[in-house]
């Protein structure tokens, strides 16, 4: 399976080291003095400039050595970390990342520029390019000797990802005394030696001046994988354990002398006291994590759920042959196909699922830097981080999100001085939040700021012809002109927003994705949008129903019941479109007349209730013909100026059904509706 | 052969080659052909399912191998009259470029001829009268014994199809 690129996946990894690095950072300019984060940005930093330099990104791991080196001097107490530093690595992050991605580009200038600023950050000292450090020359250092008996193992794949064990232990023998013992146990019969596996483990007694976070340094690199333990054997002996029995391996040790190391995996030591002993947690933390965790490319998991659909149609196929038939053997076997096959789907439905956080999480860099940019205070508040979403849903958020905040903050957010004027904190808070309501999951962005200036709005809309001078409108529908192209209220054109392009974005991104968007706006207190997404895209249940010779299907999530429509009542709506339903008025439609099927109506038609939040509409079909389970196709491009239709199915019997758009077709019994209110 | 670089060829596709390799078909009494390079495959009719509210042209869809394909009348874009199917009817699926969108399109037709090989040096640019189609439809006519086969340009066809349906919504 490893035919991946390695410099791909190097990529991959350097991104998420790099996220990681980021959030380390802005959760440090609130705590400044909190050492876990210190360690943890240190930690990140520490393996991008490792596995850069293995896997040839010199200039990327010359560069961040010497943030490094900046953070390990806050590591060790000597300087503290301010917010300046912090800034200065925020931004040499950025040029991190586009060494990542362009390795060979020409960054000249912007590095020295960033290195001043980070050597201005810890006073001047060290950021000056480094010598190899050399850890011998830390040996002097007076210490109370400690042993610790260090047993680990790595993977059997490691040495072909480039892993030498032999430079491990060279580096395990540069912190004190060593006695390192090969177990061999797990060496197979030759005939079944792969010989480019690791079969070999070790156990190391070690005596050592050095802290124990120098052991974990050691193996820094190669800590996810791997198995280590690490005890602390009481006094400085070193012969606590014998270990020199003849299965003793000074074999590689030898050799290991002449194996090259590289020179960014030689930890930097300090004097003992300086160091803060807290490198158990995050060690066995990240092993935990890799034991649970599998990367895997996007695009496999795209073709399983093609598989897996195409496994639901054919199922569906067999169910239907099954049924006709009388053999009792092929029922039961359909029965456990249409089981097994429903369990598969569900499984695949949560392999898609990744938590929003990820969405999140990219927000807080961009309201840090919206928050130079405008002057304004803004705190961010996450909610609901772990609810889950499909894995496209979150992608094709991302760019609608950041419109979002961009406008709380630009349009939403009154200045400081102005928010102390009105009375409020002077911190805006923006609030993102996710949670799970039914088959939808709701994102909202809520700011505290002054709310929708609705006279504004108006003002615009009425200047660029969208409304009639004076013409009524309820607010919902005030608002909802926000989402027209062009729209912009923003009285002076910024960086952020105001070029007029964007919300019409939003609109037309979330419905892509069969959502719909609220608005609620409270003046002087502030906006909320809300952002209802259906939980997954790939699969529904439909409720298939027949109208003329045609099939449909309408989402189930959006169903709310099905009546028969009476004759009488048939008749009787010949003028009227709506029927009475418990006391309340449900416009409908005829789908026969809006897909101009030219049949007859069945004798006894159906109304299929459906709604989306507030708003009832019924349809008028010919048959109801059950339950469908969908996996959802979509339209080509020539398709695209069909609303009425959200995407295409195939049945079991082989054939195409449409996938009825059901905020569409509630839009348009809205209109309908308010046509016979106008007629009266 | 990369998809971009069958779209490209497709578009001036007498400007590569001397010749080019293409599949005839018969609409309505006329001989249309395609570059055979586009064609996917060649299917008996199957089910078709309407799509309410869509343009003429473009009706219906079909199930092509588990994808939801749309089923294109050239006729209607050359404004020939529909006629019923027929033993010899077929749909040919070929994939083209929308919009930068490599998109699967079925063809109707009424019979599908062969695979043949056309000269650069036979074609003509579709005269500006005496015809009752649509030029900027037509890349070319090629004359092949007494007869001219007509190569459509389906990216001026579908796009335009495309745009005005766009427009009208």
């Amino acid at each position: 399976m490893s035919t991946l690129d390695p410099v791909a996946v190097f990529r991959t990894e350097a991104a998420e080291c790099l996220e990681a690095i980021e959030a380390g950072l802005l959760d440090l300019t609130h705590q400044l003095d909190n050492k876990d984060l210190v360690d943890a940005v240190f930690r990140g930093l520490h393996t991008l400039k490792g596995s850069g330099a293995m896997f040839g990104f010199e200039a990327l791991a010359a560069f961040t050595h010497h943030c490094e080196t900046a953070f390990d001097r806050v590591r060790k107490g000597e300087v503290s970390a301010t917010s300046e530093l912090v800034a200065a690595v925020l931004a040499a992050q950025d040029h991190m990342r586009a060494l990542v991605d362009q390795p060979d580009a020409d960054h000249g200038n912007i590095g020295h520029k960033l290195l001043a600023q980070l050597q201005a950050a810890v006073g001047g000292k060290e950021a000056a390019p480094a010598a190899v450090l050399v850890p011998a020359a830390v040996r002097e250092a007076p210490a109370k000797k400690n042993s610790w008996r260090i047993r680990f193992s790595l993977p059997a794949n490691s040495m072909a990802n480039g892993t030498n064990p032999l430079g491990l232990l060279d580096e395990l023998r540069d912190l004190g005394e060593c006695t390192v013992r090969a177990n061999t146990s797990a060496i197979p019969a030759l005939d079944e030696l792969t010989p480019t596996d690791l079969h070999i483990s070790w156990d190391v007694t070690l005596t050592s001046e050095q802290d124990r976070s120098a052991i974990d340094d050691v193996f820094i690199f190669v800590l996810d994988d791997m198995e280590l333990s690490v005890e602390e054997i009481d006094g400085p002996t070193a012969a606590v354990v014998a270990p020199a029995d003849e299965k003793a391996a000074p074999a590689p040790v030898a050799a290991a002398s002449a194996a090259p190391v590289p020179p960014a995996a030689v930890p930097e030591f300090r004097p003992v006291e300086a160091v803060p002993a807290k490198r158990e947690a995050p060690a066995a933390v990240s092993q935990a994590k890799a034991a649970e965790n599998v990367r895997v490319p996007a695009e496999r998991l795209d073709e399983l759920m093609d598989r897996v659909g195409e496994l639901v149609i054919a199922q569906s196929r067999l169910s239907q042959l099954a049924s006709a038939s009388t053999d009792i053997a092929l029922r039961s076997v359909s029965e456990e196909i249409e089981r097994l096959s429903g369990e598969l789907r569900d499984t695949m439905m949560v392999l898609r699922m990744v938590p929003v956080a990820t969405l999140f999480s990219r927000f807080r860099r961009l309201v840090h830097d919206l928050a130079r940019e405008t002057g304004k205070v803004i705190e961010l508040v996450t909610e609901g981080e772990s609810t889950e979403v499909d894995k496209t849903v979150i992608e094709r958020l991302a760019d609608p999100l950041v419109h979002l905040v961009r406008n709380s903050i630009d349009h939403g957010l009154e200045t400081p001085g102005d928010r102390l004027a009105s009375g409020k904190v002077e911190a805006g808070t923006v609030t993102l939040s996710a949670r799970q309501a039914g088959g939808e999951v709701i994102i909202s962005i809520k700011d505290d700021g002054r709310g929708i200036n609705r006279e504004r709005v108006r003002a615009k809309a009425e200047s660029s012809g969208l409304i009639q001078a004076g013409q009524p409108l309820s607010d919902s529908e005030l608002l909802q002109l926000i989402f027209a192209p062009g729209f912009s209220t923003a009285a002076a054109i910024t960086n952020l927003s105001g070029r007029g392009v964007g919300m019409d974005v939003v609109k037309k991104t979330v419905e892509a994705l069969r959502g719909a968007i609220d608005i609620v706006s409270v003046p002087g207190q502030g906006s909320e949008v809300s952002l209802r997404i259906p939980l997954t895209l790939a699969i529904i249940d439909g409720l298939l129903v027949r109208v003329g010779s045609g099939r449909y299907v309408i989402p189930l999530s959006a169903v709310e019941e099905c009546l028969e429509l009476s004759l009488e009542e048939d008749l009787r709506s010949r003028g009227r479109s709506f029927i009475s339903l418990r006391d309340s008025l449900v416009p409908f439609l005829r789908l026969r007349d809006l897909f101009r099927t030219g049949t007859k109506p069945d004798v006894h038609q159906k109304v299929v209730v459906i709604s989306t939040g507030t708003e009832r509409v019924g349809l008028v079909v010919d048959q109801i013909i059950g339950d469908h389970q969908t996996v959802i196709k979509s339209m080509s491009k020539l398709h695209n100026n069909v609303a009425t239709f959200s995407g295409a199915t195939i049945l079991g019997d082989g054939s195409v059904a449409l996938i009825l758009d059901v905020g569409h077709l509630v839009a348009a019994g809205q209109q309908q509706e308010a046509q016979l209110r106008v007629a009266g | 052969m990369s998809a971009t670089a069958i779209a490209e060829r497709f578009d001036n596709h007498w400007s590569y080659a001397e010749e080019v390799e293409v599949l005839t078909f018969d609409l309505n009494g006329e001989t249309f052909a395609l570059e055979a390079v586009i064609v996917q495959e060649i299917l008996d009719l199957l089910p078709e399912t309407a799509v309410p509210g869509s343009q003429p042209f473009v009706a219906s869809v079909i199930n092509f191998r588990g994808k939801v394909i749309p089923l294109a009348d050239l006729r209607l874009a050359f404004g020939m009259e529909a006629t019923e199917a027929t033993i010899d009817s077929r749909i040919i699926v070929i994939e083209i470029d929308l919009q930068g969108e490599q998109t699967l399109v079925g063809l109707r037709t009424d019979k599908v001829n062969e695979v043949t090989t056309l000269a650069k040096s036979a074609s003509e640019a579709p005269p500006s009268i005496g015809m009752r189609w649509r030029a900027d439809y037509i890349n070319c006519l090629v004359k092949r014994g007494g007869e001219f086969i007509i190569l459509p340009n389906l990216q001026a066809i579908f796009s335009s199809r495309h745009n005005a349906a766009g427009a009208a919504s």
